[in-house]
Formats: C-alpha cells, structure tokens, sequence
C-alpha cells in the first residue's frame, strides 16, 4: 500500500496542473484555431468556412504593416538591448565602486510597466512638450527630433522606447553571465600577459553562450507580445504605421467585432514564436542527451 | 436543542427569500452603459431617477474605458453564459448584429402602444428595429457633421462661415498667411474619419454619401468624386498643425476655444466643451454645419435584450417607454449636448445650437438627407467600417496619392465583406 502511494502520490500532485493546462493551454489554443476556420463575427460560430480569414488576413495592408513591423522592431529591439545591455555590463564588471547602485539604477526600468514607460516616453518625444521643444528653447531652431508623429519613422521611436526599458535587465542577465567564468582561466591569461579586449572576445563571451540564448528567448518573446507599449507610446499610430499584430488582433476581436479575423491573426502569431521557441527547445533537450 | 436550531434557520430562510422575493415584486432592469464621465454620468442618473420614480428597480452595469470596447466584451461574456442584461447601451448596425446572434427581445407592444413611428425621424426609426420589429430604443441624436470657429479669429482675419469647401479652403489659406492654425484636428483614427465622412458628404452630396457608406457601392468609391474627397483630405491634412498626432479631440476643441486654431470639424459633443469653459454660441464661438447638404447622424440609443420573468419583462417595458418619453428625452438631451431622437420635444431650453440641429433634422429628414455617420459606427458594421477607417488614417498620415487611396477603398472594403 505504502509503495503504492509511494509511486501515485507524485501523479495525483501533479495531474491537476496538467489537466489546466491541457485546458487552458491547448484545449484553448485548438479553440482558436477552429474559430480561425469560421466566419465567427461578434460571437463564437462553429460551422466551418476554410482558409477564408487566413485570406483575408493576408490581403489586408494593415496586417501588413504589422508583421513588417513586428519583424523590424523585434530586429532593433532585440539587436540594441543586448549590445547595450553586454556593454553596460562588461563597463560594470570592472569592479567599480557603486556598482550596487549603479545596478539597481540600470535595472530599474525593467520595474516599470510598459504602459509606464510608453506614456512617458510619449511626453519625451512629443515634439511640442519634449525634447525637441526643449533643444528648440536653447535657441537652435532648426532642430527636428519628431519620430513618434512621423509615421516612417514612429516604429524607431517604439524601440527606443522598447530598448530603454529592457537594457537594464538584458545588463543583469549578463553581468550574471560574465560573474560566472571561471575566474582561474582569466587569471591564466593576464598572468600570459592576453590584452583584456582579447580575453572578453576569446574566452568570456564564447563561454556565455547559453545567457545569449535566453537573454535572446525573452527579449524575442517581449517583442512579439508588445502590445501596451505601442497602446501608450503610439496608439498604433500615426494612422497604422506602429501596429504590431498584438494591436491588430486586439482591434479585431474587441473593436471591431471580428472575431474569425483576430483568431486568425492569434493563430499566425503564434507560429511565429514556435518558430523561435522551436529551435530553441530542440537546442536545449538535445544538449541534455550528449 | 439541535432540531430547533434547524427549525429557526429554516424559517429564517423562507421569510429571507420571501424578502428578497417582495423586493424583486416591482419591475427591474439592469443597465449596461459606458457613460462614465461627469456630463454623461449625469445623464444616464436622470435615467435612473426616473425609473425608480415609477417603481421600477434599476440594476446599474457601467463599465468604463476603451470607447465601449471593454462593455462590449462583459456583454459577450455575459450572453454568453445565458445571462444577459435588460438593456445595453448600443447603436447602429451594431443592433442588427447582435439580433442575428439570436439574443434581442421584441419591444413592439411598447413601441406602438407609444407611438414611436409618429414621432421618430423614419431613418432614426429604422436603426431600431429587427426585421420589421422593435428591438432598441433612441436616446439622442448627435450631429457629426459641424464646423466650429473662433468668433474673434474669423472677426479679426474679416472672414465668414465657409459655405462650401472652396470658400474653407481659401479661409484656410488666409489664415496660415496669418499665421494661424486654420483648423484644429487629433490624430486619432477616429478623428481622421470624422473630418474624412465630412468632406465626404460635402463633395459627395447626400446621394453619394448614401451609395458609398451605406451601400458600400463599389463603383461610387471608386470613383473620381472619391479622388476628389481624398485631395480635400490632403489640403485639410495641410491646415492641420504639425503636433496633432494621438491629441484627444477636446485638446483639439480647446485650441479653438483659447484661439489657436480657427476651426474644428466635429460632432456637438463639442459643444459641451465650449459652455463648460463658458462660452457663449454666437459670441465667443459659432457653430455651422460644414460645407455641403445633408445631416450626419449619430444615435445613442439602448438595444433591449431577451430576458425570462415577468419582473424583468415589465422593467424592460418601462425602460423603454421612458427612454423615448418627452421628459426624458429633454432633460437628457440638455446634459448631454445633444438634441430629442423624438421631434415633438419643446427647445425652449435648449441653445441655438441645438435649434439650429433640431431644425435642420426635420427638414432632413423630409428630403432625405438624414443620412447615418460612418466615423461612429451607423452606417455600416465594424468590420467593414474599420477597413475604411483604416484607409482614410493611412492616406491622412503619409503621402499617399489619392488615386491609390481609392484603389486601396475600395479592395478593403470588399476584403472585410
């Protein structure tokens, strides 16, 4: 009896999680993609209709301008905050004074909400309130920094936004990454007399390689779900220009009574971050095996 | 001991449901609505006051924010589960769709018993009923269609209401060779189609407007008059200031007010920013319909949805009956900035404004003018209003050509189908 428990106590702790998320993962993920098939409209309709939204999606030049977007911001997004979050970190790691502090104050936007940080930067940027409106009261009157109404350049304002906000905790996965080697091979080498620029790019950074990927996973995966930041900063706008699919779906489903449409939008959505998260899920339960 | 502990609990608990049963005797309603702001809450308490006044008990379900978009999502959820409310704050084709789902009730009886054909604009009249039924009662007629000005502006620059888009134009041009903001404007979508469904009725005339926005007519938007409304919109785009993009309308409004701007394009609840700060219509600021024939309407009205017991049957009779009655429709109507749905209300109280509305709507409505606003959902359903919406925003707020515009029209229209 006793081993018996033993043996099925593990399962029953275990199966209420699993059925939930079974449910409400996948149970709710195959929903979304049924109604993605119907011409669901201001409620859920079951009857199936084919690729019909999957059509109309691809058609749209609003759904467009979303994926093109995503795939820009999550590029800059994702590229700056891990350049700037390496170098802040290798700069930290010189065992500087107030380093804590220095920490605390690069990591704090990370605390923020980025419905917080949006609204902010949206004051920032404004060029009749922010900084252009300040350079200009400094007497140089030509000066022009009006990214955020431009609607070519409004997505660059979103990842200035982004990459500020994000940095900072890039800078402490890092930090942690580089505290971690071993600190007898880096004595080995200045003992041979190995320039420090030589030692981050030849045998610190190589030996972070895990931290890039995940400091990559969770940026990739802040990107593809921004949704508040662009609902604060932009609005989605000048007219579309900033929309990521994350707007697109949410004005599709609650605005506009489409219901079809937004599962459809859901459904591409998330291909795109299997596509990510894919490879790196393989990557990792394979590295287990060797 | 234990039994007569029982025995006075249970006897608790019939005279406790007998309560509850005694107070739920009179007629009941519970109210769906998003008016949540000073003036609008106001409004909707008049409501209130008087449904109780009648002995009716009134269950009240605001939920706030997003422009309706988070009511509508309770409301989903709440016919979802079998569960709907008496009334929901809905409009336009909006109710139609929510009929075809199955979940509206029929008003009929009280409809006719008050006589609502008699006294409804017959267009206003056709937003509320379901295949032939009543489904949703009116609350208020806002106009969309309104040009705004600073008195003083116009006085010191020695020009006149513009009469047609020409005459706006040339006012517009004055007015940057003076060095003023010709018309104040927010960049929101929103906002874009507003001042797009003006100039569109300008240019268009209420014929067009109707072939294009009403019956989505794919040879009118396509057409060179719809060029032509896209060229307007780049010259407005032109007298727009260049900080505008995300302002909220009453920024807008308040730059006419403090005189930064000469003009606004937008419905009357802008009005209500303008006697809030003190303002007096015709001396301080003008009111005119935009250039061109036609009324653009924007009705709010409350859709009554399919509820079981006769308690709530009879709180959604009544509802519907004061919406639509003559007190109602005044004291509402002067809270909120608005005019009566109904025609037979007196205007002594209201202001010149609101004649102005009043009258213009009756003479509308005869010729067939009185045409449904596109910009706040009357027209036409959401899908296919959001796909012109979403063109009108993109032409206004990059260099577009108007020819491609139109091309654009009139494929996302035919997409969203």
């Amino acid at each position: 009896m006793r081993a018996w428990l033993e043996r099925q106590i593990p399962k029953m702790v275990l199966a209420p999680s699993f059925v939930a998320i079974l449910i409400f993962v996948y149970g709710f993920i195959a929903w979304t993609a049924w109604i993605s098939l119907t011409r669901s409209k201001l409620l859920p309709k079951y009857d199936l209709y084919g690729v019909i939204q999957y059509k109309r999606l691809f058609a749209a030049p609003r759904w467009d301008t979303a994926m093109d977007n995503l795939f820009l911001f999550g590029a800059l997004f994702i590229c700056i905050s891990m350049a700037l979050g390496l170098l802040l970190a290798i700069l930290l790691d010189q065992r500087i004074r107030v380093e804590g502090v220095l920490r605390t104050i690069y990591l704090y936007p990370m605390a923020l909400s980025m419905i917080v940080t949006g609204t902010a930067w949206k004051w920032i940027m404004n060029p009749g309130l922010g900084i252009e409106a300040m350079v200009r009261n400094w007497g140089y009157d030509s000066f022009r920094f009006n990214w955020v109404i431009d609607p070519d350049m409004a997505i660059y304002a979103v990842v200035i936004a982004g990459v500020w906000q994000a940095s900072g905790f890039v800078m402490a996965l890092f930090l942690a990454g580089l505290r971690s080697v071993d600190g007898e091979i880096i004595k080995a080498a200045q003992i041979d007399g190995i320039p420090g620029w030589r030692i981050y790019s030849a045998i610190i950074l190589p030996s972070m390689a895990p931290i890039f990927l995940s400091a990559f996973i969770v940026l990739a995966h802040l990107a593809i779900k921004s949704f508040d930041l662009v609902v604060a900063l932009t609005g989605g706008g000048p007219g579309y220009a900033t929309d990521l699919p994350a707007t697109y779906m949410y004005a599709m489903a609650f605005s506009r009574g489409d219901i079809g449409q937004a599962a459809s939008s859901a459904m591409v959505m998330m291909g795109v971050v299997f596509a990510i998260v894919v490879p790196y899920l393989y990557s990792e339960l394979r590295a287990k095996h060797v | 001991m234990k039994r007569s502990v029982f025995t006075a609990a249970s006897t608790l608990a019939v005279v406790a449901a007998s309560a509850v049963s005694m107070a739920q005797a009179g007629p009941e309603a519970e109210v769906l609505h998003w008016w949540t702001s000073g003036g609008e809450a106001k409004s909707v308490a008049v409501l209130q006051q008087e449904f109780s006044a009648n002995g009716g008990t009134w269950t009240d379900m605001p939920v706030a924010g997003g422009g309706g978009d988070a009511a509508m999502t309770a409301l989903r959820a709440r016919v979802l589960s079998g569960n709907a409310p008496t009334a929901v704050q809905l409009k336009g084709p909006a109710i139609q769709e929510w009929y075809e789902e199955g979940v509206l009730a029929d008003i009929s009886a009280v409809a006719e018993a008050e006589g609502w054909d008699k006294v409804l604009p017959a267009s206003i009249a056709a937003h509320m009923k379901c295949e032939g039924q009543w489904c949703a009662a009116p609350v208020n007629v806002h106009r969309v269609d309104w040009l705004w000005a600073n008195a003083e502006i116009l006085a010191a620059n020695d020009i006149a209401m513009p009469t047609s888009w020409d005459d706006f134009n040339a006012a517009a041009d004055k007015l940057m060779a003076a060095g003023v903001i010709p018309l104040a404007h927010g960049g929101q979508a929103w906002q874009d189609a507003t001042v797009f469904e003006v100039v569109a009725l300008g240019l268009l005339g209420p014929d067009g407007f109707h072939k294009a926005f009403v019956d989505l007519d794919p040879e009118m938007l396509g057409s060179d008059k719809m060029v032509a409304v896209f060229d307007q919109m780049r010259k407005m785009r032109g007298y727009v200031d260049s900080n505008f993009p995300g302002r909220d309308w009453n920024l807008a409004t308040s730059m006419v007010m403090n005189g930064e701007a000469a003009f606004q394009i937008m419905g009357d609840w802008a009005k209500g920013e303008f006697l809030a700060a003190g303002k007096v219509p015709g001396e301080d600021f003008l009111c005119a319909s935009a250039p061109g024939e036609g009324f653009l309407y924007n009705v709010d009205s409350f859709a009554m949805f399919d509820v079981s017991g006769d308690d709530k049957q009879q709180g959604q009779a009544l509802l519907a009956k004061l919406i639509v009655g003559q007190n109602f429709q005044k004291v509402f109507n002067l809270n909120k900035g608005s005019i009566p749905a109904r025609v037979d209300v007196a205007m002594d109280d209201f202001d010149s404004c609101a004649h102005l509305s009043s009258a213009e709507m009756t003479t509308s409505s005869k010729d067939g003018s009185l045409l449904p606003s596109y910009a706040h959902g009357m027209a036409m359903r959401g899908a296919q209003s959001g796909a012109i919406t979403d063109v009108v925003t993109a032409h206004f707020n990059s260099d577009m050509s108007s020819a491609e515009a139109v091309e654009m029209l009139v494929a996302a229209v035919e997409n969203s189908l």
